[in-house]
């Protein structure tokens, strides 16, 4: 079966929200939408305190090329534009509704009917998912049209479609193409169109085998899909190592997947694209997975974005007596919150409580070298040596051992033996090589 | 509700620790261990257990009233170096000489530059050389292998086999005896067959990779079979050199030892023709009739220029425009 092929690792997997058919949770009385999400400068707000919004209407506009419209996933009264609290820990603008009823915009189609046809052009495709705020729902909620938009010069030849899902806990991938697969197909065709290509891989790991017989069955209504199961491995669904995985085509360090004629983006994220270009429905709504070991009914819900998770929380069961950590995400790169006031975002895939005998991490020991960072490093790198430079702030030392090729998966924390805080490291250094290479950048201007 | 843990990513850890890794070799040692009880009976088991309670106490008194650092004696790596270096003594070496040994291993080998993962060479292997060197006499003599020996020091000893070639190519055990260990030698050393069980145990743990044993087998099968397809007369077959004196054991347990072996694959390739090379070269034509304890130590001074020099293969490595 295909994989990557250096490093990675297999964490227990704990899909314990497998097959939970989405259940729709109810509208909170008040959504707090973010205006920036992680990658991009934040969207200009277009209303203001007071006004009445709909469904579906644009409330931020996209504040240049890496930015992403906004539209209100409720209706309601704007009580305020004001910084809110983000999962990544940053403090970003963000419109407060008042939820009135539940209004949408008459543009927006709702009925059930699947629209099979699409005679929209390439430019006019990528056009309307700017419009709809599409951003990549696996995660790092790269804008989509951005991704899109194939540089001068580079030729798309193939579109990958992630359907991996490598986070142990998450589920909502997967729920999404057994319950969507015919959206998710023509979402597909769509994008195909987008990018002008023939040809689109979608990968599914294999502990996923009743998504993989769907997503096949709904492959074969149309031309050049084709599903490819793969070994369950992670960081599978990474960019990088998925595109290796499906086509055995190495990006090059500091390339961007169209330096291999590949685009890639996620199956939630073709969801939406179909949604916004067949439907006209901006991105509002996700599903995500509320899980954990001590949750007593893990499942995939429906939620409108900006929805306060503490509304999520109260919907689905409730706080598990014993959580001591709670990550918005999978726990390999979810990040932890430090209260339940934050809200939904377009990239939030996950609740993830976490009993507190699991939430501390072992005592940090000495490196004894055995290895096993670099070993599983799914990019070649030397996590133990990265480690060790970053603490000694060795920059030109970090930047030659390639610490900028680091995707941050957190295999190597995972495996030490010596619970060293290796990736915690490596973003620092990352971090701080990141400054050296823009200043330099700088000086040459 | 308790209050809520902030950390970054990731939120899981695979449970692994310094403790389990050490414990997947002391359970990787246990077949040839038992080898050594049957063979070399009372012998082994005093030489064993003085060994292993020694390099334990030392570790002990040293981090308690000289470094004052961190308690580290639960991972267990010194009862790893204790067994190790009694693997690598005659069953019927005095007690004493066996302290000494331990104290070496643990107090200069180890402990002297800062305790586990600081040590650039291997401490068993310290401790046996320091032995080698200081007591010659003691260390090269070798009691014969006789089922449940109740002799200790008094026991009857022999030549090993890589003495015999040394001198003339007469008295080699059958090669049935060498691949089950009845023959004469260290204790730990004898039994080929013991040694690969523990090896195929910690491939399967995933403890060590197949990288740096392979090679070093490989590497001294090669150069010994040159030799021997040249000049059978003068030289051994490979197979001997593979199943005689401590490549076995140094191949799979003292040369993969983590702190002081390379860090990348290639890294390994290199180390183990190294440790191959010189363990031959010292076979055939150095006075000492075994080499593969220097070829480890050698190599282990290498071990952090190789990981200076010796990358692994990048992702996206190839091309760029």
């Amino acid at each position: 079966m295909k994989t990557f092929k250096m490093g990675g690792i297999h964490p227990e997997e704990c899909k314990f929200s497998a097959g939970k058919k989405t259940e729709v949770i109810s509208l909170p009385k008040q959504v707090v939408i973010p205006l920036r999400h992680y990658s991009g400068k934040p969207s200009i707000p277009e209303v203001a305190k007071g006004d009445m919004v709909k469904v579906g209407q644009l409330i931020g506009r996209a504040d240049g090329f890496v930015s992403a419209n906004v539209h209100s996933s409720v209706s309601g009264k704007v009580v305020k534009i004001d910084n809110a609290l983000d999962a990544f820990g940053y403090k970003n603008p963000a419109v407060f509704i008042d939820v009135i009823g539940d209004d949408w915009l008459e543009t927006i189609d709702l009925t059930p009917k699947v629209k099979r046809t699409c005679d929209l052009e390439s430019s006019e495709i990528i056009k309307k998912i700017a419009e709809s705020g599409i951003v990549g729902l696996g995660g790092a909620t790269f804008p989509t049209h951005v991704k899109l938009s194939v540089p001068a010069g580079k030729k798309a030849e193939v579109l990958i479609i992630n359907g991996a899902e490598c986070e142990p806990y998450l589920t909502c991938d997967h729920q999404l193409m057994l319950e969507k697969g015919e959206e998710i197909i023509i979402g597909i065709t769509i994008l195909m169109k987008a990018i002008q290509v023939k040809r689109a891989l979608v990968g599914i790991e294999a502990n996923k085998p009743d998504a993989i017989l769907n997503i096949e069955k709904w492959a074969k209504t149309v031309e050049g899909v084709e599903v490819i199961p793969l070994k369950v491995k992670y960081p599978q669904g990474s960019e990088k190592q998925l595109i290796q995985a499906l086509t055995g085509r190495e990006v090059p360090s500091g390339g961007l997947p169209i330096d291999v004629g590949a685009i890639v983006q996620n199956v939630a994220t073709t969801f939406a694209v179909y949604e916004a270009v067949q439907k006209n429905k901006p991105l509002i709504e996700r599903v995500i997975t509320v899980t954990g070991k001590s949750v007593p009914e893990p499942g995939n819900y429906w939620v409108r974005v900006g929805t306060p998770l503490s509304h999520v929380v109260e919907k689905t069961g409730g706080i598990p007596e014993d959580t001591g950590k709670i990550v918005a995400g999978g726990p390999m790169m979810g990040r932890a919150l430090p209260n339940l006031e934050i809200s939904v975002a377009k990239g939030t895939a996950a609740v993830l409580f976490i009993p507190s005998s699991e939430s501390g991490r072992g005592k940090v020991q000495n490196c004894i070298r055995c290895a096993k960072c670099v070993f599983h490093c799914p990019m070649g790198l030397e996590p133990y040596l990265l480690m060790n430079r970053s603490e000694k702030n060795l920059l030109d030392e970090l930047e030659q051992n390639r610490v900028m090729d680091c995707i941050e998966c957190g295999s190597c924390s995972y495996v030490c033996p010596s619970n060293r805080p290796l990736v915690d490291y490596i973003r620092y250094g990352k971090l701080k090589v990141g400054e050296l290479i823009r200043s330099r950048k700088v000086q040459q201007l | 509700m308790n209050k809520l843990v902030v950390s970054p990513s990731p939120h899981v850890h695979s449970g692994n620790s310094i403790q389990k890794e050490m414990k997947s070799v002391l359970i990787a040692l246990i077949p040839a261990y038992l080898v050594a009880l049957y063979y070399f009976g009372v012998g082994a088991l005093i030489v064993s257990v003085t060994s292993v309670l020694s390099c334990v106490l030392f570790e002990y008194l040293i981090q308690n009233f000289i470094l004052k650092g961190e308690k580290t004696i639960t991972d267990c790596s010194a009862i790893v170096t204790g067994l190790l270096l009694a693997f690598n003594l005659p069953s019927n070496l005095p007690i004493w000489i066996v302290i000494i040994g331990a104290l070496v291993a643990i107090g200069v080998g180890k402990m002297s530059f800062g305790g586990l993962g600081n040590n650039p060479f291997n401490p068993a292997l310290v401790g046996r050389v320091f032995l080698l060197i200081s007591f010659p006499v003691q260390m090269t003599s070798w009691p014969r292998p006789i089922p449940f020996n109740p002799a200790y020091m008094d026991a009857e000893t022999s030549a090993t086999a890589l003495t015999a070639l040394k001198e003339h190519l007469e008295n080699i055990p059958s090669a049935l005896d060498m691949f089950i260990g009845n023959m004469g030698g260290s204790m730990g050393e004898v039994s080929t067959l013991a040694l690969l069980l523990g090896f195929a145990y910690l491939l399967y743990r995933r403890t060590i990779s197949w990288h740096i044993p392979i090679t070093i087998l490989s590497t001294v099968f090669v150069m010994t079979g040159i030799f021997y397809l040249v000049d059978p007369q003068t030289y051994a077959s490979p197979l001997v050199h593979l199943m005689t004196g401590g490549l076995m054991l140094g191949a799979i347990f003292m040369a993969t030892d983590f702190v002081t072996s390379p860090m990348t694959k290639r890294g390994m390739f290199v180390y183990g023709i190294g440790i191959g090379v010189i363990t031959v070269v010292i076979r055939l034509f150095g006075s000492y009739p075994e080499g593969v304890s220097f070829a480890i130590l050698i190599m282990n001074a290498f071990t952090p220029l190789i990981n200076t020099y010796i990358k692994p293969k990048r992702f996206g490595e190839v091309r760029k425009k």
